[in-house]
């Protein structure tokens, strides 16, 4: 399960803040300032993942922005990474080539598509497709009864075999 | 990670050009949140920032609480006040108006509300109930996006005690039209089932509908659930790893719709969840596993692509493959994985291999071998993630031989490290390595005093506890006891007389103790020598008070002779006036007892800390006192939440039956604060710094004393409990003020120097680590072999003879043998990898058979008692001598014969299936467990495989939710040739779980003098320890008011003809030995108990068709458990 998200630029001003788990002001600010202390000061070409207490950290850059993942121990630190990566594509995918500045303009929107994205810690939705379906739709604030249907014609049973 | 990092950034080219603000700004430049945002931008200093923030603060506030302020400009206020917080200033004021947007907005803005509300609160916030109206009317909103929102909202936070509110409407959305409903209805539901299991227990048969979804977006969404229930019980599960291998093959065959390919790998999240599933289902279960096999081999195969994500489920496969029940061939090829990680030039791929290495080094110690050049590269790798992983590896791998090196190495590691949690957990390490497998005292004492100076303040206090307990405990051997502590008193006093004002409060805590209870061992060393030893930490200004406690205590044990008494004299005029009440009375103490001789001699007698002692916590010493204050009307002693219930009584009129109108949760808050840690505290009342430890020497020896105080009051006939964790209690009450200190005094623990040569160096490093590893490859598939050479190994409290000193392998030999080793290890790598049958070496051979007198009694350390009972039954009715070479498993067909090894006294009485737990070439264990009316028997058989009696057969079993003792009379020495041994233990539940587990080891010797060991677990479900409960209307009602854990939920009953109720309460009377007190209309009281006497009651009332049901304890998380097995007994009728 992840615990956290964080958002930081190479200032370590926050740019975005997602905590999976309850969690008191007061660990807030002492993890946003560990994490920015701890990962701003690594090296680059040096390992991705942190231990923080009992966490796993994966951090990344992307240009200017660093995105900060909080992990549990027993947890796969390569697929969190790419969760990262995923979520950048999104926000590429959304923004159309997203920028550290659509991210502090529109925060709201990147908090919407994480909320499609992940949810209470778990990925919820690994299709890009359908996250950005689900924003659009949002977006248009239309009923949608019938927009945004997947086709699965094809694939209709492809689990028919199963149980 | 460069080339992942050009990757990206070639994919986003975007993300480099900060400069280009074209498009970025276009939504919102112009808007106040665009203006405040790049007003920020443009201050220098953080003051400046502040002023803004409060001005702008200031005017959101007068706006939302302007009531001409419309929806959509609240919208436009919320992401503001987002801003400020996420920026660190409080907009408290703004949570209520976010609610309010969720509730009263349109779309747009009610997604806003949403998601302040998410942002904002948490959980545990009390204006969270008001979102509970508006969730309810979108989840029945026509519009799609509404639900959305609000199954989005329900899965990130939504408090525990309304998720019946609103679960038959999320229930409803699982069969709803719109797969993304469906899928946000199913994480709904994992979300509650983390927060409140009961809650979801009747939907199980739903989650398998969402696991054949045709959706697999929702089938993805199911396997959460699924994932955390089957890591909780297997067991209940095995049916499905069929289907969750089926539906990996598809994925891996790519059946899924493009879509869900992340870089071209099929659905690599929904891959690795399932991995970690089949792990689970397959772990010490052959057949599960054996349908796995396929699957995991066709998935090591395919993930070619040189990406991320295919090593991400490489690990996660390699992790499956080493869990579940072993097969050669994929270990083989896990292996050569793990391998490519570990010698990968990229540093995230590096550290992944020693992380995979580390997981599966226990079972394969000779991959640690194959390695070893890397591994010692790592060690000195200039990441220290990597350097700390690496240091895990290898503790993973320490033995007697390589300990030294080992240790050092992690010492090394945290004479740099800056990291209070790092410290502690590697501190922790060091300590626990250094107990099992240090080569001689002088080497052990001075680890330790690195570790305490090292650890500081901030180590477990268990560490220095244990310590001293193993000091003053002592081992098998005296005179090694006896060589033990005299180094100890020596390398103290050596320390007192540098700077003692640089070490640790902890440290100089125990080297006082060591000091007070062992100097006098060294004949020269002159009393009044240590006392002015002492005296001078006394005057030091970083000591804090309750050290000067510690050092009062023993220059109390110590003070003797003219000289010493004066010394003595002269503290005890600085402290008596001390403010510190604890002070004060050590100086008092300490005063008397150094004029009075003969009073010390009793009060503090030499070597007490030999003698076990047992804390009388229950405080039954004042059962006199007690019983004249009540004699003189005095008014009996309530626990804590019994007053307040009586007071909530007295204040509000009752409406439910033998009802409290205070709520479930104040009630557990109530008990939190119970009187335990009170009633304790004030056994500890005298405060000896010396008690903590041993406390022989002040405390009044209640040995046998009945308890009749406890937790809840007054204890009607419970088992005396030993409160061995006392120590704990002193903890918080420690001043961590003083750090000084941390970095310590330099450690004179030995190194190996090495030669300059770098090369060299890491060769001889090498060998030095990796020493006896290859040894014991063949034994360890199954577990985690256990070391076969421990020094100190706790003396049992019971009369034990001790073993002659020969268990002592003198330093010399070690690192006479040690490079024999290695050679041998290396030629045995090179030889034949796969070898499974290393025969012992030559070297080796002499030097554990000297071990083996010492096995005895080396379990012995939490109980007194662990007797093992040698079962007469299998010497004679022993005749199925299996003529084939015995086949260590898969012979199934001898287990049936274990139920005529069943002692005789159970005859009659209902027991489970006897079932194999484990085994290997020569031993096979099985168990089963033995209703009795007053208890709970688990028997044991183990039977011998091999040609060879197999002497020396230590059993030990451990769990964290039962108390296990042992019956019967004589422990199990030996098994002979294809025979069975049986040992009793009786159970009583400790702490009530849904299921409990017992886990054991059977740990022995080979006549050709390899120890080995077998490891299992039982588990066995609570009802098991249900017996009803005999009571009368009237007592129940008492009891009903004294219980203070209670749980309330509704159940389905069970109608079979014109009584529900009646019906129902036969049912769970039938299935969990329940007694029906009384039935009145359709109200019924039942009561029951869990062993040992923790009662239960249950109150049921039948309305509108559905059951409400009451249950009520004094055990915490026994209601709970209790319904859980109530709802099962139901649904399974």
């Amino acid at each position: 399960m992840m615990r956290f998200l964080l958002l930081f630029s190479r200032q370590g001003k926050l740019r975005l803040q997602k905590w999976f788990t309850p969690m008191s002001e007061r660990e807030k600010k002492k993890i946003i300032r560990d994490m920015t202390t701890m990962v701003l000061a690594r090296q680059p070409r040096s390992c991705n993942f942190l231990h923080w207490k009992d966490l796993k950290v994966i951090y990344k850059r992307y240009a200017s922005l660093y995105f900060c993942l909080a992990i549990e121990n027993q947890e796969n630190e390569l697929i969190a990474l790419e969760v990262i990566h995923r979520y950048v594509e999104l926000l590429d995918k959304y923004f159309g080539n997203v920028c550290e500045l659509d991210i502090i303009f529109n925060f709201e929107k990147a908090y919407f598509i994480l909320d499609e994205f992940l949810i209470g810690g778990e990925i919820q939705e690994t299709s890009k497709q359908m996250v950005n379906r689900s924003i659009e739709a949002s977006d248009m604030l239309q009923e949608v009864r019938c927009a945004g249907t997947h086709s699965h014609t094809q694939h209709e049973t492809w689990l028919a075999s199963v149980v | 990670m460069s080339d992942v990092v050009e990757k990206t950034l070639t994919a986003l080219p975007s993300l480099l050009s900060l400069d280009s603000h074209s498009g970025s700004t276009k939504l919102s430049s112009s808007s106040k949140l665009g203006n405040l945002i790049r007003g920020i931008t443009e201050l220098t200093s953080k003051h400046e920032e502040e002023k803004l923030i409060q001005r702008e603060l200031a005017s959101i506030k007068e706006q939302v609480s302007s009531p001409n302020t419309s929806m959509r400009q609240m919208k436009e206020l919320m992401v503001r006040a987002i801003y400020c917080e996420m920026l660190g200033y409080e907009a408290s004021f703004s949570y209520i108006h976010a609610i309010k947007l969720a509730q009263q907005g349109t779309a747009l803005e009610k997604r806003v509300g949403y998601l302040a509300v998410s942002l904002f609160l948490n959980e545990s916030h009390e204006l969270l109930l008001l979102l509970v109206n508006t969730v309810l009317k979108d989840l029945q909103s026509t519009n799609l996006i509404e639900v959305c929102m609000a199954l989005t909202v329900v899965s990130q936070m939504f408090p525990k005690d309304m998720i019946p509110a609103i679960l038959p409407l999320v229930e409803e959305k699982l069969t709803h039209p719109k797969e993304i409903i469906r899928r946000k209805a199913v994480l709904a539901l994992y979300k509650f089932y983390l927060i409140a299991p009961n809650q979801v227990q009747h939907i199980h048969n739903k989650f398998r509908k969402a696991l054949c979804d045709k959706d697999p977006g929702v089938m993805t969404a199911s396997l959460h659930i699924y994932l955390q229930m089957i890591q909780e019980n297997p067991e209940g599960y095995k049916d499905l790893t069929a289907s969750f291998v089926t539906i990996l093959k598809q994925v891996v065959a790519g059946k899924l719709p493009m879509d869900f390919n992340y870089h071209s790998v099929p659905a690599p999240w929904l891959q690795i969840q399932l991995l970690r599933i089949l792990a689970f289902l397959g772990k010490n279960d052959q057949s599960s596993s054996e349908i796995m096999y396929d699957i995991l081999e066709e998935s090591l195969r395919r993930a070619e692509i040189n990406h991320n994500i295919t090593y991400a489920i490489l690990y996660e496969c390699v992790k499956c493959i080493y869990t579940i029940h072993p097969k050669s061939e994929l270990l083989e090829k896990a292996a050569k994985c793990i391998g490519n990680f570990v010698l990968s030039t990229k540093i995230n791929l590096k550290y992944l291999g020693l992380k995979a290495l580390t997981y599966v080094v226990q079972q394969d110690p000779k991959l640690a071998l194959q390695h070893q050049v890397t591994i010692i590269e790592c060690l000195d790798h200039p990441d220290l993630i990597i350097k700390r992983e690496t240091l895990e590896l290898l503790f993973r791998i320490t033995n007697a031989q390589n300990v030294a090196v080992i240790v050092e190495k992690m010492l090394e590691f945290l004479r740099g490290n800056k990291d209070d949690y790092t410290t502690i957990d590697l501190v922790g390490k060091v300590a626990e390595l250094a107990e099992k497998y240090a080569p001689n005292n002088e080497w052990f004492i001075e680890t330790m005093s690195t570790v305490f100076s090292v650890g500081g303040d901030t180590m477990q206090p268990d560490i220095p506890n244990s310590f001293l307990k193993l000091l003053s405990e002592g081992f098998d051997s005296v005179e090694e006891d006896r060589k033990l502590k005299l180094f100890a008193v020596d390398s103290y006093v050596s320390l007192l007389q540098g700077e003692p004002g640089k070490l640790p409060q902890r440290f100089l805590q125990v080297i006082s103790w060591v000091l007070g209870e062992y100097s006098y061992l060294r004949g020269e060393l002159d009393a009044a020598t240590v006392l002015r030893l002492l005296a001078k930490l006394l005057d030091t200004k970083s000591t804090s008070s309750e050290t000067k406690s510690w050092v009062l205590m023993a220059m109390t044990k110590v003070c003797e002779g003219g000289v010493g008494v004066s010394v003595a004299q002269e503290v005890c005029e600085t402290y008596s006036s001390s403010l510190d009440t604890a002070l004060r009375q050590r100086a008092q103490e300490l005063q008397h007892l150094s004029q009075d001789r003969d009073l010390r001699a009793k009060v503090l007698p030499r070597e007490a800390g030999s003698e076990p002692l047992e804390v009388d916590s229950s405080l039954s010493f004042l059962d006199g006192f007690v019983s004249e204050a009540l004699a003189a009307g005095a008014a009996p002693y309530k626990p804590h939440h019994q007053r307040q219930e009586e007071l909530a009584q007295a204040k509000a009129l009752s409406m439910e039956p033998y009802g409290l109108p205070i709520s479930m949760s104040s009630c557990s808050i109530a008990d939190r604060q119970s009187p335990t840690l009170l009633s304790v505290s004030s056994g500890l009342s005298g405060d000896s710094p010396s008690l903590s430890q041993k406390g022989g020497s002040t405390t009044p020896k209640l040995d046998g004393v009945k308890r009749v105080w406890g937790r809840q009051g007054y204890l009607v006939q419970t088992e005396p409990v030993e409160e061995s964790d006392l120590v704990e209690v002193t903890g918080p009450l420690q001043s961590p003020n003083q750090q000084a200190g941390a970095d310590g005094p330099p450690s004179q623990t030995p190194t190996l120097k090495p030669t300059p040569q770098p090369e060299q160096e890491k060769q001889q490093l090498a060998s030095s680590l990796f020493v006896g590893l290859g040894s014991q490859s063949s034994l360890c598939l199954m577990g985690k072999p256990e070391a076969t050479t421990q020094r100190f190994r706790r003396k049992a409290k019971g009369p034990v003879l001790s073993s002659s000193t020969g268990e002592q392998i003198s330093n010399s030999s070690v690192s006479a043998s040690s490079m024999a080793n290695n050679l041998l290890c290396n030629d045995l790598l090179d030889s034949n990898i796969t070898s499974e049958t290393a025969a012992p070496s030559l070297e080796q051979t002499p030097q554990l058979s000297r071990d083996l007198p010492a096995a005895n009694g080396a379990c012995a350390v939490e109980s007194t008692d662990r007797d093992v009972k040698e079962n007469s039954a299998s010497l004679i009715g022993d005749n199925r001598l299996v003529a084939a070479d015995p086949a260590p498993r898969g012979d199934r067909g001898k287990l049936k014969d274990f139920s005529a090894h069943l002692p005789a006294e159970f005859s009659g009485l209902c027991h489970s299936d006897i079932s194999p737990l484990a085994s290997n070439q020569s031993l096979d264990v099985s168990a089963c467990h033995v209703q009795k009316e007053d208890s709970l028997v688990l028997v044991v058989f183990m039977y011998n495989s091999s040609d060879d009696a197999i002497p020396h057969i230590l059993l030990e079993l451990r769990s964290d939710e039962l108390e296990v003792s042992c019956e019967g009379d004589s422990p199990v020495e030996e098994a002979r040739s294809r025979s069975v041994a049986v040992c009793q233990y009786s159970l009583t539940v400790k702490k009530p779980s849904v299921h409990v587990e017992v886990a054991g080891t059977v740990s022995y010797q080979l006549p050709v003098g390899t120890s080995q060991s077998v490891q299992f677990s039982y588990k066995l479900p609570l009802t098991s320890f249900i017996r009803p409960l005999t009571v009368s209307t009237e007592e129940y009602g008492t009891m009903w008011l004294d219980f203070s854990h209670d749980t309330k939920q509704k159940l389905t009953p069970i109608c079979l003809g014109q009584e529900p109720l009646m019906d129902t309460l036969n049912v769970l009377k039938k299935k969990l030995k329940l007694h029906v007190v009384e039935i009145i209309g359709m109200e019924g009281i039942v009561a029951c108990r869990v062993l040992r006497d923790q009662p239960c009651l249950m109150h049921c009332r039948l309305h509108a068709g559905a059951l409400s049901v009451w249950l009520r304890s004094p055990v915490p998380d026994l209601p709970d458990c209790l319904m859980y097995h109530c709802q099962r007994a139901l649904q399974e009728h």
